[in-house]
C-alpha cells in the first residue's frame, strides 16, 4: 500500500520529466534544421509558406505585449483591492468577496475570449480610434481582469501574514491606517506581493483561449496594440486545429515554441515560488 | 492639584489643535483610500457582472430542449450541443476516475509517509511547479506522448488522461491541506489504542479529511470542465455529429468501454468554434454554450465553497 501511495506521488515527478522530454525530443529536429539564432532573432514567422521562415520574434512580442497590458490592469487594481480587503474591509465583507473572487477564477477562459471578441472590442472601437476588430489591446485588458482574482488573493494572503504587532507598533507611533498600510504592511509583504504579480504574469503569458479568439492568428511584428497579432499560444492552437502532418517541420515548430513558452513560465514560476517561500519564512 | 498658568494652558491647547488637525487629515486620507478600494472593487465586479449578465441575456433564450438534444449544424438556428455535453461528461468521468485516487494517494504519501529528505523535497517543489505550467503545455505533452508516443489516438481516454494530469496538483495540494488540518490528538489517540499506520489512515485520517479532499476534487473538476487549450492541442474535433457508443449495453457483460476510444468534442471547444464564426446566429449559440459552462462551473464551485463552510463550522464545535 505504501508503495502504491509512493507511486502516486512519484507520478508528478514523472509528469515534469515527460513534459521536458517531449518538448526537447520533438523540437530537437526542428533546431537541427533551423539555427537557434534564426529562431530567436528572426522577424518573420511563416511556417506554411513555400519557403518557410521561423523567426519567433513576432509571436514573442505579441505574447509579451498582451501580458504587459494585463499587468498594467492587474498591478494597480490588484494592489488597491488587496489593501482594501486586508486592511480596511470588515470581516463580513471579506468573507463575501473572497469566495466571489474564487468563483470568478473558475470562469472558463474561452468565455473570457467571447467577452473580448464580441463585447469589449465593439465597445472600445467606439472610444479608441483605429482599433481593429482583432487586436492586442482588448485581450490584454481582459487577461488583466482574468488574473485579477488570483493576484488579489495571493497578495492579500501576503499582507495578512504581516504580524499584527508590527501594525500596532505603527499605531502606537501615531500612524493612521493608510500610513500603516503603505509604510508597514506593503514593505512587510513586499516579497509576497511581488510573487503574486510574477505568478500572475506567468499565467498571462501561458493563457491561450482569450488570445486565440481575440488576438488573431496572424503573426505580426508590431508594437501597436490596436493591431492583431498571433501569440505563442494562439499559434499552437491554430496549428493544432489544422491537420498538421506528424513529423513535419510545422509539427515540430509547435514544440519548439512550446519549449520557449515553458522556459519563460518556468523562470517566472521559480522566481515567484522563491519569493513566496521567503515571505512565508519571514514571519 | 497642579496649578496651570494661563500661558502653559494656551500652549497645550494649540498643540492639541495641531495634533487634532493631523489626525483629521490622516482620517481624510484613510477615507480616500478606503473609498478608492471600494470603488475599484465595485468597478471590477460591475464590469464582470455586466459581461456575464450580457452573456446570460443573449444566451439563455437560446437554451431549450432542442439545443441540448441536437448535433452541431451548418445552420446556426438548428445547431445544438448534444455531442459536446456528452463528450464533456465522458471526459470528466475519465478525469475524475484517474485524478481523484492518484491525487489523494500522492497527498497522503507526502503528508503521512514521506520522510523529510531530498526526495520529498523534490516532489514538493515539483508539485507546486506543475501547478504553474500553462495548460497548453499539457496538451503538447499529451500530443507527443499519448497520441503519437503510445499511439492512443485522439480519443476520450487521452483527453481524460490529459486533464487528469492537469488537475492533479490541485487534488494533491487540497488533500495535503485537509490532512494537515486534522488535530494530532485524533491520530495519537488511535495509535494509543493500538491501531497500525494503515488502520489510522483508513479509519481516521481519510474520514476526517474527506470534506477538504472533496472540495479540492470538485474545484479541480470544475477547472477541467472549462479547459479548452490542451484538448484542442491533442486534436479534438470541432464538428461531431455522432455519439460515442453507450457505456452500458444490453448484452453481457453489460458494460462497454468502447467509448473510451472514440473521437469527441467538448463544450468549451464547441463554444470556441462558434465564437470564431462570422454569423450572428453562431454567436448566440456560443453565448448559450457559455451560459451552460458558467452554470456548471459556478454550481461546482458553489458546492465546494458550501462544503468548506460547513467544514469550518464543524471544527468550531
Amino acid at each position: 500500500m505504501k508503495t502504491f501511495l509512493f507511486l502516486c506521488a512519484a507520478l508528478s515527478v514523472f509528469v515534469t520529466t515527460a513534459i521536458v522530454f517531449v518538448l526537447i525530443r520533438d523540437s530537437w529536429e526542428f533546431f537541427a534544421n533551423i539555427p537557434l539564432t534564426d529562431f530567436l532573432f528572426g522577424t518573420m514567422w511563416t511556417p506554411v509558406f513555400a519557403n518557410p521562415q521561423f523567426g519567433v520574434l513576432p509571436l514573442l512580442t505579441a505574447t509579451l505585449q498582451t501580458a504587459g497590458l494585463a499587468m498594467l490592469v492587474a498591478v494597480p487594481f490588484g494592489l488597491i483591492m488587496a489593501i482594501y480587503l486586508s486592511e480596511y474591509a470588515r470581516p463580513a465583507v471579506r468573507e463575501t468577496i473572497k469566495p466571489a473572487l474564487e468563483m470568478l477564477e473558475a470562469v472558463p477562459t474561452v468565455v473570457y475570449g467571447y467577452f473580448a471578441l464580441l463585447v469589449m472590442t465593439p465597445f472600445l472601437q467606439q472610444i479608441v480610434p483605429g482599433l481593429k476588430g482583432i487586436n492586442l489591446l482588448v485581450p490584454g485588458i481582459i487577461l488583466g481582469i482574468m488574473i485579477l482574482p488570483y493576484v488579489v488573493s495571493v497578495s492579500e494572503d501576503a499582507m495578512r501574514a504581516v504580524p499584527n504587532s508590527l501594525r500596532e507598533g505603527g499605531y502606537g507611533l501615531g500612524m493612521a491606517k493608510w500610513q500603516v498600510a503603505i509604510r508597514i504592511v506593503i514593505p512587510g509583504a513586499f516579497s509576497g506581493i511581488t510573487a503574486a504579480f510574477i505568478l500572475g504574469m506567468s499565467r498571462a503569458v501561458g493563457e491561450t483561449m482569450v488570445l486565440a479568439v481575440a488576438a488573431g492568428q496572424n503573426p505580426n511584428l508590431t508594437w501597436d496594440p490596436r493591431e492583431g497579432a498571433a501569440t505563442i499560444t494562439a499559434y499552437i492552437v491554430q496549428m493544432s486545429l489544422g491537420d498538421v502532418a506528424h513529423g513535419s517541420i510545422a509539427y515540430q515548430s509547435i514544440f519548439a515554441v512550446g519549449l520557449l513558452l515553458f522556459v519563460i513560465t518556468l523562470l517566472f514560476n521559480i522566481i515567484g515560488f522563491y519569493l513566496r517561500r521567503k515571505f512565508r519564512e519571514a514571519y | 492639584m497642579t496649578t496651570i498658568t494661563e500661558g502653559s494652558l494656551g500652549a497645550a491647547v494649540t498643540t492639541d489643535q495641531a495634533a487634532l488637525d493631523a489626525v483629521r487629515k490622516a482620517k481624510q486620507k484613510d477615507i480616500v483610500l478606503a473609498t478608492g478600494g471600494m470603488i475599484v472593487m465595485a468597478i471590477a465586479m460591475t464590469l464582470l457582472l455586466t459581461l456575464i449578465g450580457d452573456l446570460v441575456i443573449r444566451g439563455a433564450a437560446r437554451i431549450d430542449y432542442g439545443f441540448l438534444t441536437s448535433y452541431p449544424s451548418r445552420l446556426p438556428e438548428r445547431a445544438g450541443v448534444l455531442s459536446a455535453w456528452v463528450g464533456s461528461l465522458l471526459v470528466m468521468l475519465v478525469t475524475a476516475f484517474l485524478a481523484i485516487p492518484i491525487g489523494i494517494g500522492a497527498g497522503l504519501y507526502l503528508e503521512e509517509y514521506a520522510r523529510k529528505g531530498w526526495l520529498s523535497n523534490l516532489i514538493e517543489i515539483n508539485v507546486s511547479n506543475l501547478a504553474g505550467v500553462p495548460s497548453i503545455i499539457y496538451g503538447l505533452l499529451a500530443l507527443g506522448l499519448f497520441v503519437y508516443g503510445f499511439s492512443l489516438g485522439k480519443t476520450i481516454l487521452v483527453a481524460g488522461m490529459t486533464l487528469a494530469l492537469l488537475i492533479l496538483p490541485i487534488v494533491i495540494v487540497s488533500t495535503r491541506e485537509a490532512v494537515r488540518a486534522i488535530p494530532r490528538i485524533i491520530k495519537e489517540g488511535a495509535y494509543g489504542l493500538g491501531a497500525d499506520q494503515w488502520q489510522v489512515m483508513w479509519n481516521y485520517i481519510i474520514p476526517a479529511a474527506r470534506p477538504g479532499i472533496l472540495t479540492g476534487a470538485i474545484v479541480g473538476l470544475s477547472r477541467a470542465i472549462g479547459e479548452t487549450a490542451p484538448i484542442i492541442t491533442i486534436g479534438a474535433l470541432t464538428f461531431i455529429a455522432f455519439l460515442p457508443p453507450p457505456p452500458v449495453t444490453g448484452e453481457f457483460p453489460f458494460i462497454s468501454f468502447a467509448w473510451l476510444n472514440d473521437g469527441f468534442t467538448v463544450l468549451p471547444i464547441q463554444m470556441f468554434n462558434w465564437v470564431s464564426r462570422p454569423q450572428e446566429g453562431f454567436h448566440t449559440a456560443a453565448a448559450a454554450t457559455g451560459v451552460v459552462l458558467i452554470a456548471l462551473t459556478f454550481s461546482l464551485n458553489g458546492i465546494a465553497i458550501w462544503i468548506r463552510y460547513r467544514l469550518r463550522k464543524g471544527y468550531r464545535n
